[in-house]
């Protein structure tokens, strides 16, 4: 692309230009709990391995079982809140990196979210409910 | 969405061969890219033949010697040739650095291919338009910023605190870095690349400054600082040897510092 024919045609400086808006003074925090979830995805991998071997080819019955451990399900729920957690983070960077229109933009964030949240929901609730034997 | 391809203006198409030097025993084969602002033509990539015998070893050499023996429209920056500057950065074998300390024999294999800095918008030839790039680092006021009354000698700094500054302060602006960051690429109106945030690191870094809360919380922003996403392509780029990459993570550590 040439300098005289960009699409940036404007009356504005360029420091006017990369100022914009100003800093949001955030970011950090979703920095530092995209580290904490993954690394409690780590720690939480092999227990989760465990139990997910322990439940194969398990009946619903005999899941029930396993789950209505306090320490297996507590692990579960916990990976589960990880997992949500890091990929709502995570997939909002790659919608802010790539999509710049700034509608769609704002559209695919708050669908990530539903996403995010809807899974996170779906997945306590069935191990709340496997693990209480209802 | 981000542009992958290429605009239509910018593709490149054919390019011209121009003649060997007569009489040269040595010479090695050189595909530039030239554009010219006033044709109105798509860019493309000319093939010269330098005559080895007759110019110093430096790729810069060599299109110092194509344009005094070859073709005097051939357009890029150059100035101390030692590696101070920063001006003569290009994309030389599909790696951003200086052509003034790579080597021509250290390209293997063929012609030296030889590019402006990526994804930038092109002056015209080899240059290109740093406009952006310069802004972002007047953006970060790299300057001394104190509000306590100005010492009568000098600001004083003891020999630990100012070796924080090694890997910083050498920096040279060239934008080999910042221009062969993806992430730079795709974002380079609001991310600041790595080259501006190095800098940054090196005022926040520095034990003589007062304002170093008010700069974090001028970087404190998913676009301007967390775009960077540690591809260290940066770190792998710049002719200085320096990491800008680390000088990111140092500024984001401080970040959570400060918060926790």
């Amino acid at each position: 692309m040439s300098a005289t024919d960009t699409p940036k045609r404007s009356m504005r400086t360029p420091l006017g230009r990369v100022r914009n808006l100003g800093a949001a003074h955030s970011g950090t925090s979703d920095f530092w709990r995209q580290r904490i979830t993954g690394v409690a995805m780590t720690l939480l991998m092999i227990p989760v391995l465990v139990i997910i071997m322990m439940l194969l080819g398990r009946n619903q019955v005999g899941a029930a079982q396993i789950l209505s451990s306090i320490p297996v399900a507590v692990i579960l729920l916990l990976f589960i809140l990880a997992c949500a957690w890091h990929m709502k983070i995570g997939m909002q960077v790659v919608i802010e990196d790539y999509v710049h229109n700034e509608k769609l933009k704002l559209s695919a964030i708050m669908l990530n979210n539903f996403f995010s949240v809807a899974v996170a929901l779906a997945s306590t609730y069935a191990i709340l409910k496997l693990s209480s034997g209802v | 969405m981000v542009e992958f391809a290429l605009p239509k203006n910018s593709k490149i198409t054919g390019g011209k061969t121009w003649p060997k030097p007569a009489g040269a025993t040595e010479l090695r084969e050189f595909k530039v890219y030239r554009w010219n602002p006033d044709d109105g033509k798509n860019p493309s990539v000319d093939t010269y033949y330098v005559d080895t015998n007759d110019c110093g070893p430096m790729v810069l050499d060599g299109l110092i010697w194509i344009k005094n023996h070859i073709d005097p429209s051939l357009t890029f920056r150059r100035s101390c040739r030692e590696g101070v500057c920063g001006s003569c950065a290009m994309n030389i074998d599909g790696q951003n650095t200086l052509a003034c300390t790579r080597s021509m024999h250290d390209v293997k294999d063929g012609a030296v291919k030889i590019n402006p800095l990526p994804h930038q918008p092109v002056v015209k030839d080899l240059v290109p338009d740093l406009t952006n790039f310069y802004a972002q680092y007047a953006s970060i006021e790299p300057w001394l910023k104190t509000t306590s009354p100005t010492p009568q000698k000098e600001w004083r700094q003891s020999h630990e605190d100012r070796e924080k500054l090694d890997g910083l302060y050498e920096c040279i602006l060239c934008a080999c870095c910042s221009t062969s960051c993806p992430s730079y690429w795709w974002n380079s109106e609001r991310y600041l690349g790595p080259a501006a945030l190095l800098q940054a690191n090196r005022w926040v870094s520095d034990s003589r400054d007062e304002a170093t809360g008010e700069r974090l919380d001028n970087l404190e922003d998913p676009f301007r600082l967390y775009r960077c996403h540690t591809i260290m392509n940066c770190a792998k780029a710049c002719p200085k040897g320096l990491n800008p990459a680390e000088a990111i993570a140092e500024l984001k550590l401080k970040m959570v510092e400060r918060q926790i």
